[in-house]
């Protein structure tokens, strides 16, 4: 039947079906509306911090500094998305504890340490063994147990906040030394901030685990169809849980640079909501929410729309206990617009379209 | 209508958008009877359950039931219960945290307050009446399936049945199990209750059933009783090819008479989860050789088996002599094992994946995770095999679901011979796709085995078996019963050696 | 069919078992401390219990806020054996647990029964049984819906009152305009309708300038993120109105990255609320101008009821409102710090 389409069905198809189309048009809907009510939206200027560092501000530079850890975690959310047909909900509660374990490591039990314990690289190599477990821990209950991935990572999502409080002993450590904060913030000399840089290199680094591994391949098919991988010679099991412990390394990265911005961490507050962003960032890069095949950019992208909504809706002075329903908003519309019959709908309304076009060319 | 019928079906069409599912189809059930209802897949055995239980509406026809004057309307399983007419399932549908007394009496409206000592009395006379020894307290999902299945049919008899159907009830029983039931359905046999029986099991039905209504791609071919049919006559019948009449085909390709070489693949009592039985089997390079056996006699699971897809439970295997452990299907792939599973839609494609992923799947897994072809070497694979099976895509870019079964199937066909496997299992490659692809796919297992693979073939269609094989296992009940090579490979030997039992088909 | 039953049992198994661990990891730690101290008050008690003041104290968990921490570490030093007190101490942030907690006390005669309410409701009976008695109830920090009569006191806190000394002394500073973004709590606490309140109240009475009202729910994060939003869009202001320490600690990194000066001197004023320790270290350093407390000492309080009821006396105000003080980065000194710091 539709082995062999036409160009004209495949360019149209093309365009319909296209994952990015989504994310794009989201981001060009609020480019547009922000030029339109106002301009200096788009204005980026070069200033100094209180340090007399260069730095640039303006919107823009805010979202690409804010989304960023929205954006790595989008990328990991992605391939636990893709492979185990559900979403991690743990992930601002792992960014706590990850972010807990971060400080201990550096203050040791001194809260307000005059030299750090240990250096930044020791500290987040332990945080990030700990993020890695919480992954592993969800993965295991997820892929051994066949526990619903939102059930088993309500675990974590109940008790990691306590978990990140117990791991300082309820103290709120605080680091006076300026290189912590490069990492939510900017290295001296370079006006762009860093948050930003970090995301670029974990998105580089999944892009070549991806073009030099066979990930993706493994998690679509486990994703897709999990009977047909087993006898394929994967283990589905070993997969999914893999997706969990690099959505770990993901959380960990992210938690650097959430602890870093203020240098302290609040733990019932700490990247909270954060799990809702980041499933919306994959939903909106035009990823099904039930799995397999997934698109790494395009979630990426749907991250920093969804900054860019937030921003925007800030610069409107909105009130940011409101954020969350326009969130909904936009939950509902990608809900409905990627329902299998509003999109036959759509192609047939295309279809309809071109049907007179083509009928007068053929006459 | 009979004096002495309980239900009569008379002419009843149904059809589905493009299948023709029942023709003209009768049945009689008398009083007290229990009447087997055989059939291979697709023959319409389930689609005539369903008309007859209000799941599916008939085109049209008649049904009559004792009591009712005209021909009753069944459009809904409530009507259906109103008539006297009662199913067990398969799968047990009734709730499992409930306990025996509540799964009775539950969602039978009779009045609002319940008394629950009363209730508990009332199924304690009930099971005791029908012999089945269970608390009526007892949590239902904590006792055994058969008693389940029997609580089951305790509930449809207590509904005042006439008409009692069971839709394969002893595919998860073990045999005490089953033996029960079937003490359970002469019970109710005695009683009046007629029965419909729809199994697998050739043995079973020669045990219980008093006639067989026999159905074969949506028609009726005979009604018979069990006294004055032969097993091989009703195998025969079920399959549509006459004992007597049909000519012997004689497998062309040269059969393997080098004895005294190692067995390229060889399994001793191997056996899986799966209930097949302890089997032996042996396989020299370039043999072509296959399973046969009714659907549901183990043929596949026997495969599956070798290949590591189900939990192997014990065996030895050896390949080319030397001892190996194969558990999981990677084990059996870095062995040079492929298997084209049966269910192409749930065990073999990825259907979101384009034709080239999945293509160099299995090659690609073999290889290893660190190790991914570039995209150019993986489009020359997919080109090569596209080409060599002539698959019909736009691309091999186009995702493999909106491909045809046929060249769906040769996909995967191609992603196991990319991996150059010594040992290719293709179980029911040819289920589902056109004449034209069939004949392709027979002459490209002959081709292979002429160049040094061996190939295990398994097809419900018995002269396709024939024209490729040179030796067939034939199995029944989960138990491999027989070794056909040479000139014992015809039509005729083949269903004596399915239908087991006395050699009264001669 | 079987080991996936097995499989599923465990694995729920599993999850009630981690669940109760992540619950029980601060709850458990306050029963087990809870048992101690009435451990070794109740061995040292037999040697002198006649002079001991015997009390009761229920308080929510210590691990629930710096604040919370702070008022448990008061009351412990305060109600020692060698300022005459012999005094156990139970933990919950459950009302029921509270009651259960309560009820033990009275049975075991404390003379005193010091209450932190988790919740204000259910407390009659209890306070009526605590009446029948002879226990003497003292609430603090929180109150409760019972009669006035029911207990001896309660010492609380006035948010709107913080609120009117830090918006009175905003006032006092004299600024030549009054561009003030303010920073809420979560909405519907009583800490943000106190304080909340009086901002509103003065600037529309001497027409300041609200610029950006909006609530960063007591996240640090999200006030950084509206403070962002101002300074990208070019408002201007000079006073950050921050209702808890935290926003107010993000707002200021939205300033240091704008390069936005703050502090006593500088362009923009900024003001937190609760007096932590590194706040107030931060108004030291000059880089706040204000901070308001909220008293979590309220030991001295409570010994001053004792005092007058030991010593015959009535309390005539059953509502004692607590002494706040606001700090001002120009007057504020180590000793401050160390005294009144959480």
């Amino acid at each position: 039947m539709a082995a062999k389409p036409t160009t004209q069905d495949s360019f149209l198809s093309r365009l319909l079906h296209n994952q990015i189309l989504i994310p794009l048009a989201a981001l060009l809907l609020l480019a547009v509306f922000n030029l339109i009510a106002d301009p200096s939206f788009f204005k980026i200027s070069l200033g100094h911090n209180s340090n007399g560092d260069p730095v640039l501000s303006g919107y823009l530079i805010t979202i690409i500094d804010y989304g960023s850890e929205l954006a790595i975690l989008a990328i990991g959310m992605t391939l636990v998305t893709a492979a185990s047909g559900g979403q991690d909900i743990s992930v601002g509660a792992t960014i706590a504890i990850s972010g807990s374990v971060l400080l201990r490591v550096l203050c040791g039990t001194d809260t307000r340490p005059e030299v750090l314990h240990s250096p930044i690289i020791v500290a987040f190599l332990v945080s990030l063994l700990a993020a890695m477990l919480c992954g592993a821990f969800n993965g295991a209950l997820v892929a051994f147990f066949k526990i619903q991935p939102m059930v088993a990572t309500l675990i974590l999502f109940t008790a990691g906040r306590s978990i990140a409080a117990w791991v300082n002993n309820n103290e709120l450590p605080m680091i006076t030394e300026a290189r912590f904060s490069y990492f939510g913030g900017y290295i001296p000399g370079i006006p762009i901030p860093t948050p930003f840089f970090i995301a670029i290199l974990v998105f580089i680094a999944t892009w070549a685990l991806l073009k030099f591994t066979n990930l993706g391949l493994y998690v679509q098919s486990v994703g897709i169809n999990e009977k047909t991988a087993r006898l394929n010679g994967l283990n589905p099991e070993i997969i999914k849980l893999g997706t969990y412990v690099l959505l770990g390394v993901c959380v960990a990265v992210a938690g650097l640079i959430k602890v870093s911005r203020l240098s302290t961490i609040n733990y019932s507050v700490i990247a909270k909501d954060i799990e809702m962003d980041a499933i919306l960032a994959v939903a909106l890069g035009g990823n099904a929410l039930s799995g397999g095949k997934f698109n790494m950019s395009t979630s990426v992208l749907g991250a920093y729309v969804i900054q860019f909504l937030t921003t925007t809706l800030y610069k409107f002075d909105v009130q940011s206990d409101a954020l969350s329903a326009y969130k909904a908003v936009v939950v509902i519309i990608l809900v409905v617009i990627s329902a299998p019959t509003v999109r036959e709908k759509t192609s047939a309304f295309f279809r309809k379209l071109r049907t007179p076009d083509g009928a007068a060319k053929r006459g | 209508m009979n004096e002495n019928s309980l239900l009569e079906m008379r002419g009843i069409y149904k059809s589905f958008p493009g299948v023709k599912a029942l023709q003209n189809v009768d049945l009689t059930l008398r009083e007290g009877e229990i009447m087997a209802l055989m059939g291979e897949n697709g023959a319409g055995k389930s689609t005539l359950i369903k008309v007859l239980t209000g799941v599916h509406v008939k085109d049209s026809g008649d049904i009559f039931i004792k009591g009712h004057k005209d021909a009753v309307q069944i459009r809904s399983p409530q009507e259906a219960q109103q008539v006297g007419i009662s199913t067990v399932y398969q799968e047990i549908s009734l709730c499992p945290n409930l306990s025996v007394a509540e799964n009775i009496f539950i969602g039978r409206g009779e009045g609002r307050m319940v008394n629950w000592k009363n209730i508990n009395q009332r199924t304690k006379t009930l099971l005791d009446s029908l012999g089945i020894a269970v608390d009526p307290t007892r949590q239902l999902g904590s006792c055994s399936i058969a008693v389940q299945q029997m609580v089951a049919i305790a509930r449809a008899v207590d509904m005042e049945c006439s008409v009692l159907i069971l839709d394969e009830p002893t595919s998860s029983l073990d045999e005490s199990e089953t033996e029960k039931l079937f003490g359970l359905m002469r019970d109710l046999k005695a009683r009046g209750v007629g029965m419909i029986f729809v199994t697998h099991f050739l043995d079973q039905v020669y045990e219980v059933c008093d006639r067989i209504t026999v159905l074969r791609d949506g028609q009726l071919v005979g009604e018979y009783d069990i006294a004055e049919m032969p097993r091989v006559q009703l195998v025969s019948k079920m399959l549509g090819k006459e004992v007597d009449d049909m000519a012997d085909i004689k497998n062309d390709s040269p059969s393997f008479s080098a004895k005294d070489s190692t067995p390229l693949y060889e399994a001793k009592a191997l056996c899986s989860n799966q209930g097949i039985k302890p089997f032996d089997f042996h396989l020299r390079k370039g043999e072509v050789n296959g399973f046969t056996g009714l659907l549901g006699s183990g043929r596949s699971e026997c495969v599956r088996a070798i290949f590591g897809a189900d939990k192997v439970t014990g065996g030895t295997v050896r390949m080319e002599g030397k001892e190996v452990n194969i558990n999981k299907p990677i084990d059996a792939m870095k062995n040079g094992i492929a298997y084209l599973p049966e269910d192409r839609k749930r065990d073999g494609i990825i259907g979101d994946l384009s034709v080239r992923e999945n293509i160099i799947l299995a090659l690609q897994v073999k290889k290893g995770f660190f190790k991914p072809f570039s995209r150019a070497e993986a489009e020359k694979f997919a080109d090569e095999y596209i080409k060599l099976l002539d698959i019909k895509t736009a691309s091999t870019n186009t995702p493999i679901k909106s491909l045809s079964g046929g060249n769906q199937q040769k996909v995967i066909l191609g992603r196991w011979l990319l991996t150059h496997p010594k040992y290719l299992i293709l179980d029911e490659p040819t289920r589902g796709i056109d004449v034209g692809t069939k004949v392709d796919i027979q002459k490209l297992v002959l081709k292979l085995a002429s160049e040094g693979m061996s190939v295990t073939f398994i097809s419900s269609e018995t002269d396709e078996m024939l024209r490729t094989c040179s030796r067939l296992l034939v199995m029944r009940d989960r138990r491999l019963v027989g070794e056909l090579t040479g000139d014992q490979l015809t039509q005729n030997t083949i269903m004596n050696t399915i239908a087991g039992g006395e050699s009264n088909g001669g | 069919m079987n080991v996936k039953k097995v499989l599923s049992i465990a694995a729920s198994s599993l999850l009630i078992a981690a669940m109760s661990a992540g619950c029980s990891s601060s709850n458990g730690s306050s029963s087990e401390s809870t048992n101690n101290n009435s451990n070794e008050s109740s061995s040292a008690a037999p040697a002198s219990t006649d002079k001991l003041i015997k009390v009761g104290i229920i308080n929510n968990d210590p691990n629930e806020s710096g604040y919370r921490t702070a008022n448990d570490k008061d009351l412990k030093a305060a109600f020692t054996k060698e300022n005459g007190y012999d005094a156990s101490f139970a933990y919950s942030l459950k009302n029921d647990e509270q009651i259960t907690h309560a009820q033990k006390f009275i049975q075991d005669e404390v003379d005193y029964l010091l209450l932190s309410a988790a919740d204000t409701a259910g407390w009659d009976s209890v306070l009526k049984d605590a009446q029948a008695a002879g226990v003497e109830v003292i609430l603090f920090d929180r109150t409760i819906d019972a009669d006035e009569s029911l207990y001896a006191a309660s010492i609380v806190s006035d948010m709107a009152k913080e609120g009117q000394t830090a918006v009175d002394w905003l006032k006092s500073q004299d600024l030549p305009s009054y561009d003030i973004i303010h920073l809420q709590g979560v909405m519907g606490s009583a800490a943000q309708k106190g304080r909340s309140g009086a901002l509103d109240d003065t600037a529309k009475e001497l027409g300041w300038n609200i610029v950006t009202q909006q609530t960063a729910e007591w996240n640090a994060e999200k006030a950084q993120q509206i403070v962002q939003s101002a300074i990208d869009s070019g408002k201007e202001f000079n006073v950050i109105y921050a209702e808890n320490d935290d926003m107010a600690k993000g707002a200021v990194a939205a300033l240091d990255k704008a390069n936005i000066s703050h502090g006593v001197g500088k362009d923009v004023v900024v003001m937190g609320f609760d007096c932590n320790k590194w706040a107030l270290e931060e108004l030291l350093a000059q880089n706040w101008n204000y901070d308001g407390q909220c008293n979590p000492f309220q030991s001295s309080y409570i010994k001053d009821i004792i005092d007058t009821l030991e010593s015959g006396g009535t309390v005539a105000n059953k509502t004692i409102i607590m002494d706040e003080k606001g700090f001002d980065a120009s007057t504020i000194t180590q000793e401050d710090v160390d005294n009144f710091g959480i």
